[in-house]
């Protein structure tokens, strides 16, 4: 029964569920940063690889270990993005959303640009920590402690930023602040900061991904470039206005691209793009979009 | 009765302007390479322009930011290449046959894409270029990653001969300004003034008996078609087709050139094309950097120059340009 093709099965389903993580952590990010800033951060895959980045230097120059790195690279890339929106994107306030994606598009340009100029495109390794080195024999298949972690700490962190959207008192305010700005300002809140600060938080989810994904993909210059686009496509599937909905289609299609890598691979690299066309014809709103 | 003499009036000083620069524009163009600059650069230059037109044609015309036309410069490079080297069909039905494959890609994609808009919109265009990206990386035919290369050139109308320079300079000069000719007239018509009703208000549009959908849908397909225009010229000048024309660095190449000459105007785009070519020529030896430069030329476009070269010009001079 559980001959080596089963195996090969839940090992590309693993592989689906831990990019599934990383689609839900970033297009949670980008969800709501889209819902407080009106813009489609296209930096974030730029600064998904600068987390990556931010925890290989923590370990290679401080030597500042996996599990320091998991909270600093993110508090540390979160504080350069609110740098940013304070200094670039708080700019753009009123304009057309469009040059939101062309101003974070060319800021993308330039991280990638700096680091693919420093570090060339190849990979650099980063060691999985060692508490989370081996794995387990399940019987069907062999599962790495590493990975098993990656899975279960995303969806830890995703369900937590649901939680602190939909049920708190702060997401209230947020949720209020996206609704109607200028009403929740004549309330006494502070909205330009919860907008930095929003901001500040979903580039750290990013980060967050970037850190995750380092032990697994290597450290490239170029990992969140190609990734980025199909986490739009992801948001286009999802839509934009249920944060539920972004963990849910995240993990969702990464296990649909790890299914199609063992059934057909040839189409794993466009199956999430076609399932969006798909999406588009039917719902063109998204599965979990509002008109 | 009174109304239209005085539109006229008001419409007349403003055309003449533009069919002075127009051709000011043909005769500098067509003077280039006696003033010393080398044709292949200004070949280059002019697809990109041609391409960077059809583009505007969605973004200034109809508010639509397409962040994938990348695939119709390569599909129709792809598909002239092959006509050209497999098929060996002479150059201009190469051509014709490349703009045509982008044209139908563009009905298949807008079909898709405009049920989106904003954002959106963008944000589909760019998932959709990916994909074919990926099937051509994958195809039999485009060769992956080394491209169709020693595609012919052959004569032109059975009697232009392409591999001199000079002959093939004037034969992209003159599809070029087919292209631009053709947009300028878009804009112009009755049809062009329905884009703009939708690119300002399009509810109000709806709501006046306008099929925005089919508008939207019939401006995609022009634009696809003409960017596979300028991508089928550019493979016969270059005489090879890769996956570079296919890439998104390419989609966002194309954004740029639009948003320095100036989103929306008429020869803003060649303008853009023509800085950025150039700047591509003169800044190659710098290899990464010329990246990091697109992206801080994009950021202070965005931050403090949203009007573009020709937008600024046009606003000094009180002229739409």
């Amino acid at each position: 029964m559980f001959n080596i093709s089963t195996q090969a099965l839940f090992a590309q389903l693993l592989v689906g569920l831990i990019n599934g993580s990383f689609y839900a952590l970033l297009s949670l990010g980008l969800a709501v940063i889209f819902g407080m800033l009106n813009i489609i951060n296209f930096a974030h895959g730029a600064v998904y690889m600068m987390g990556a980045f931010c925890a290989y230097f923590l370990l290679n120059v401080f030597d500042i270990n996996y599990w320091v790195a998991l909270i600093l690279a993110p508090l540390l890339i979160g504080g350069l993005g609110m740098a940013l929106e304070r200094t670039m994107l708080q700019r753009l306030a009123g304009l057309d959303h469009l040059y939101g994606l062309l101003l974070t598009f060319g800021l993308a340009l330039i991280i990638q640009g700096v680091f693919q100029n420093y570090f060339g495109s190849s990979g650099l390794p980063y060691a999985i920590p060692q508490q989370l080195t081996g794995g387990q024999n399940l019987g069907f298949m062999f599962l790495p402690n590493y990975r098993a972690w990656v899975v279960v700490f995303s969806l830890t962190v995703c369900l937590a930023t649901w939680f602190a959207i939909e049920k708190t008192k702060l997401g209230a305010y947020l949720r209020a602040a996206t609704e109607n700005p200028a009403l929740v300002r004549a309330f006494g809140v502070n909205v330009p900061r919860m907008i930095t600060l929003t901001y500040g938080f979903g580039v750290g989810l990013a980060a967050l991904a970037g850190v995750l994904s380092a032990p697994i993909n290597q450290v490239r210059p170029l990992m969140g470039a190609d990734l980025i686009i199909v986490v739009f496509a992801v948001v286009v599937i999802g839509g934009m206005g249920s944060i539920m909905g972004s963990i849910v289609t995240g993990f969702a299609l990464g296990i649909l691209e790890g299914l199609t890598k063992y059934f057909y691979p040839e189409a794993s690299n466009t199956v999430v793009f076609v399932i969006m066309a798909l999406v588009l014809m039917v719902k063109p709103n998204g599965l979990f979009g509002r008109a | 009765m009174t109304d239209a003499p005085m539109k006229t009036h008001a419409a007349a000083p403003q055309m003449r302007d533009e069919t002075v620069v127009i051709m000011a524009m043909v005769a500098v163009l067509a003077a280039l390479p006696a003033l010393g600059v080398y044709p292949y650069f200004v070949m280059q230059a002019l697809c990109f322009a041609l391409f960077a037109c059809a583009f505007n044609l969605l973004i200034g015309f109809v508010g639509l930011l397409s962040f994938g036309h990348a695939m119709f410069l390569g599909t129709a490079g792809y598909a002239s290449a092959h006509a050209a080297k497999v098929w060996g069909l002479p150059p201009e039905l190469c051509i014709l046959f490349g703009a045509l494959s982008a044209g139908v890609l563009g009905l298949l994609v807008g079909l898709i894409a405009i049920r989106r808009q904003g954002i959106y919109f963008s944000m589909t265009t760019l998932a959709l270029a990916q994909m074919i990206y990926f099937f051509y990386l994958q195809a039999k035919f485009t060769h992956g990653e080394d491209g169709i290369q020693g595609v012919p050139q052959g004569y032109f109308l059975g009697f232009l001969d392409l591999s001199k320079p000079l002959v093939l300079f004037y034969v992209v000069l003159a599809i070029f300004m087919a292209g631009f000719l053709l947009i300028y007239r878009t804009i112009n018509s009755p049809f062009g003034e329905i884009l703009k009703a939708i690119r300002e208000n399009e509810p109000r549009a709806i709501s006046l008996g306008y099929r925005t959908a089919r508008y939207k849908l019939a401006a995609f397909v022009l634009s696809a078609g003409l960017a596979g225009l300028a991508g089928a010229t550019k493979v016969i000048v270059s005489q090879n087709a890769s996956l570079t024309d296919v890439r998104w660095e390419m989609s966002g190449e194309v954004v740029l050139m639009t948003l320095v000459g100036g989103l929306g105007t008429i020869f803003g785009p060649v303008v853009g094309a023509f800085i950025i070519i150039a700047m591509q020529q003169y800044l190659a030896e710098f290899g990464q950097w010329v990246l990091v430069i697109q992206g801080v030329i994009f950021v202070t476009c965005v931050l403090a120059f949203r009007r573009g070269i020709v937008g600024e010009i046009a606003q000094a001079l009180r002229r739409n340009l």
